[in-house]
């Protein structure tokens, strides 16, 4: 690609040099642009109409790895983990067709969690789109609803700006995921390439201007409620509002809940948490807002799990929900103090108006937290331990000691991931990662191999189950070409286990095809790998198991064997009143 | 309860079935939707008319103003407004008394002959969408062998003391 620079002058500085607009070919200008945007990692797998991308990615290969995923699922996954690792924008690029369907899932997963991704997919030649050619499908139309923008580039003149765009649109207000289809005789189209800035785009659909007065009411509010609780949610996370949180909700004294998706927004351990909201959160927490008088809704929402039946949620209080996207204002409830804005822009206005207010002594909400503890001490969260099997919970608080309670957990979907959630308290914000809005199984294990990418040198540990360890496993050969210490720990119970639990409450114990006994041997797939396996299936061998893989350098799967049967508790039945949990 | 919301939004390939999707993703209801270029060639305007409540509507505008492509949403029945649906309604009508009651109904609806031949007419309507409807329903002693109809338009009033009736009687 050096050779078609041209240099117009004999001796031209090193700025000029840069500045100078250069003609390349759709494929350059594709990964000049990602590199222009900041963009070193890619996980991608490439097919017939990304050839000349990959012409480009090797060309470019000092200033991008590339990590050459087994299945186009993955890539997604991985690039989903990277993102929520580290808040930036994760990137994925796969073949057209084929590829482009593999990559929907992870898409789709984004989507529902606010992730920001820029997902490149190739496309069959702009002449023949239409025709049924050899791996098309309409990628811009199966990936329409899941996804914050995309675009179906037909002219190369196009590209630089397009991909300026997506990355602003996947990074900006709400992020999300964005999708580029690239027919493949645009990237071999010659253009200019100007290499400029990206440019700053002040849309008002994005950037809102923050209610103040709405927000001083509310405050107003805060401060005379009785039994006020803060409902936290990924928007704290995502728009980095955790010291504004604490700062504020220390100020006042209120009690916090977060969801699934805040957790590490709010310290688990902190005294002013309640632990997490929703179906399987604390008794503590569901209580607390059933019988509160104001919820103060902050980067939430107001999701089926954890609401409960939505009559019963909070049946008492008045609502301030504050959040970036005005469409889950109102869309199951509607507050009382609506207030569209970054959780981080609108808690730092809310702290500037407390600095000038008196708040009134420590004992003003003294009641309701009496109240709170009492609840808290007549149910805890709680596990027995044995001493023939492993308990799940066990699992978790032994990896806590074991990790000192500082690793990033990437969990997969079920009742593992509800125990790591309930058993492992969470410092910090983007030290738990899962998959939230859509629970994809087989999201755990790509996504903490792109968490660790992000992370290099932090402790990042997977917590799946035997199936959603089966869904994805192809991933950890990538691990190993890439030399990514990817910890694995797969809680086996021989049941697609979340589903076996409500098959046992709700349907009489007909346990219909959720039985995985047959499996394989996950030590010796491990060993076929040329990963480190290790088993533990007695309560004595956990800790000494946990903390071998863990110190090893390279990819360890862990087969912890635990108890069959064991269910997540708290748990409020669908469509039920969370405050009727069924505790044990 | 009927709203008529109008959108715009780029005029560029895939923008409109990203508004159709959302519509039948999130369960709205799509009555009519008509769509045309606005003064500005690069900026499409459309209007849609569905049903629901009051929680629907807020929803449906705030879904679609979260679009990247779409600059404005508002719903324009929430205010005094002017509304056009044209039909073009293929009748056979026989010469004689029977053309003589489609003229006197033509006359009545102001609608328009646009198209004869010894046993068929094409009729032009245009008005309120009940308007339109009354109009189709008036002439179904007769065959009516195809009708189109456009979908309603929309836009709001600038006069300051006004209603549909009487522009209606104004002549629309």
């Amino acid at each position: 690609m050096r050779d078609v620079v041209e240099i117009t002058t004999t001796t031209p500085s090193v700025s000029a040099v840069e500045e100078a607009p250069s003609t390349m070919r759709g494929a350059e200008i594709l990964v000049q642009g990602l590199i222009k945007n900041g963009v070193d990692t890619i996980f991608g797998l490439p097919g017939g109409a990304v050839l000349h991308i990959y012409d480009a990615i090797w060309r470019f290969r000092d200033d991008i790895t590339h990590y050459l995923v087994r299945h186009e699922q993955g890539a997604v996954h991985a690039a989903g983990g990277y993102a929520r690792a580290s808040g930036r924008v994760g990137v994925a690029l796969v073949t057209s067709g084929p590829g482009a369907t593999n990559a929907v899932t992870g898409i789709a997963d984004a989507y529902m969690d606010s992730i920001p991704l820029v997902v490149i997919t190739g496309q069959v030649p702009t002449a023949v789109i239409g025709t049924d050619a050899f791996q098309e499908v309409d990628t811009f139309g199966i990936t329409l609803p899941i996804v914050k923008h995309s675009y179906l580039v037909r002219d190369v003149s196009h590209l630089e700006a397009v991909i300026d765009e997506a990355f602003h649109i996947a990074a900006s207000g709400k992020p999300g995921p964005v999708v580029i289809d690239i027919p493949k005789d645009v990237t071999a189209q010659l253009c200019e390439f100007r290499g400029d800035r990206p440019p700053i785009y002040g849309d008002e659909t994005w950037e809102r201007s923050l209610d103040i007065e709405t927000l001083a009411l509310a405050v107003d509010k805060i401060l005379s409620a009785k039994k006020p609780v803060f409902y936290v949610g990924g928007g704290v996370v995502t728009s980095g509002a955790a010291d504004a949180l604490m700062a504020v909700v220390e100020k006042l004294g209120v009690p916090v809940t977060p969801t699934l998706m805040g957790l590490g927004g709010f310290p688990t351990a902190h005294p002013q948490c309640l632990g997490m909201l929703g179906m399987h959160g604390t008794y503590t927490a569901n209580m607390a807002v059933a019988e509160s008088d104001l919820l103060i809704a902050i980067g939430v929402r107001f999701d089926d799990r954890v609401t409960g039946k939505l009559a019963e949620f909070a049946p008492n209080a008045e609502v301030i929900h504050i959040d970036i996207d005005a469409s889950n204002i109102g869309k199951i409830r509607k507050p009382q103090y609506p207030v569209v804005s970054d959780a981080n822009v609108a808690l730092k206005a809310i702290l500037v108006q407390l600095e000038t207010i008196r708040i009134e002594g420590k004992d003003r909400l003294g009641d309701w937290w009496t109240t709170i503890r009492e609840w808290q001490a007549a149910v805890p969260l709680f596990c027995e331990y044995s001493d023939d099997v492993i308990k799940p919970q066990q699992v978790i608080e032994t990896l806590h000691e074991v990790t000192n309670g500082d690793a990033v957990i990437v969990a997969d979907v079920g009742q593992h991931q509800m125990w790591a959630a309930q058993f492992y308290p969470f410092k910090r914000s983007r030290q738990w990662i899962n998959s939230g809005g859509l629970g994809t199984m087989g999201f755990g294990l790509p996504a903490a191999m792109g968490a660790q990418i992000a992370l290099p040198g932090q402790q990042v540990v997977a917590v799946v189950g035997d199936g959603g360890f089966q869904m994805t496993n192809q991933e950890i050969i990538t691990a190993i070409q890439y030399k990514v210490p990817l910890k694995v720990l797969i809680m086996n119970n021989g049941y697609l286990g979340m589903v076996r639990q409500w098959q046992e409450m709700f349907y009489d114990r007909a346990y219909s095809e959720v039985d995985l006994s047959i499996s394989p041997d996950f030590v010796k797939l491990a060993e076929a790998y040329g990963a480190q396996g290790l088993r533990a299936a007695k309560p004595q061998e956990l800790r000494a198991v946990l903390a071998e893989g863990l110190a090893f350098d390279g990819v360890t799967i862990m087969d912890i064997v635990v108890s069959k049967e064991e269910n997540v508790f708290p748990i409020v039945p669908v469509g039920g009143a969370s405050r009727n949990m069924i505790l044990k | 309860m009927r709203h008529t919301i109008s959108i715009i939004v780029a005029n560029q390939p895939g923008e409109m079935s990203r508004i159709v999707g959302l519509f039948s993703a999130r369960g709205f209801n799509i009555e009519t939707i008509s769509v045309g270029k606005t003064l500005d060639p690069n900026w499409s305007k459309a209007t849609i008319v569905t049903t629901g409540d009051e929680r629907t509507v807020e929803q449906i505008i705030k879904q679609c103003s979260r679009l990247a492509r779409v600059r404005d949403v508002k719903e324009v029945t929430s205010l005094p407004h002017i509304e056009r649906e044209m039909a073009l309604i293929n009748v056979s009508v026989q010469p004689g008394t029977e053309r003589q009651e489609v003229m006197s109904l033509v006359e009545i609806f102001r609608a328009k002959v646009v198209d004869i031949s010894h046993d068929k007419m094409i009729l032009e309507a245009s008005g309120t969408m009940e308007k339109v409807e009354t109009f189709i329903e008036m002439l179904k002693p007769l065959v009516i062998n195809e009708i189109t109809r456009s979908g309603c338009v929309a836009i709001n009033r600038i006069s300051p003391v006004s209603t549909d009736e009487q522009a209606d009687a104004a002549g629309a």
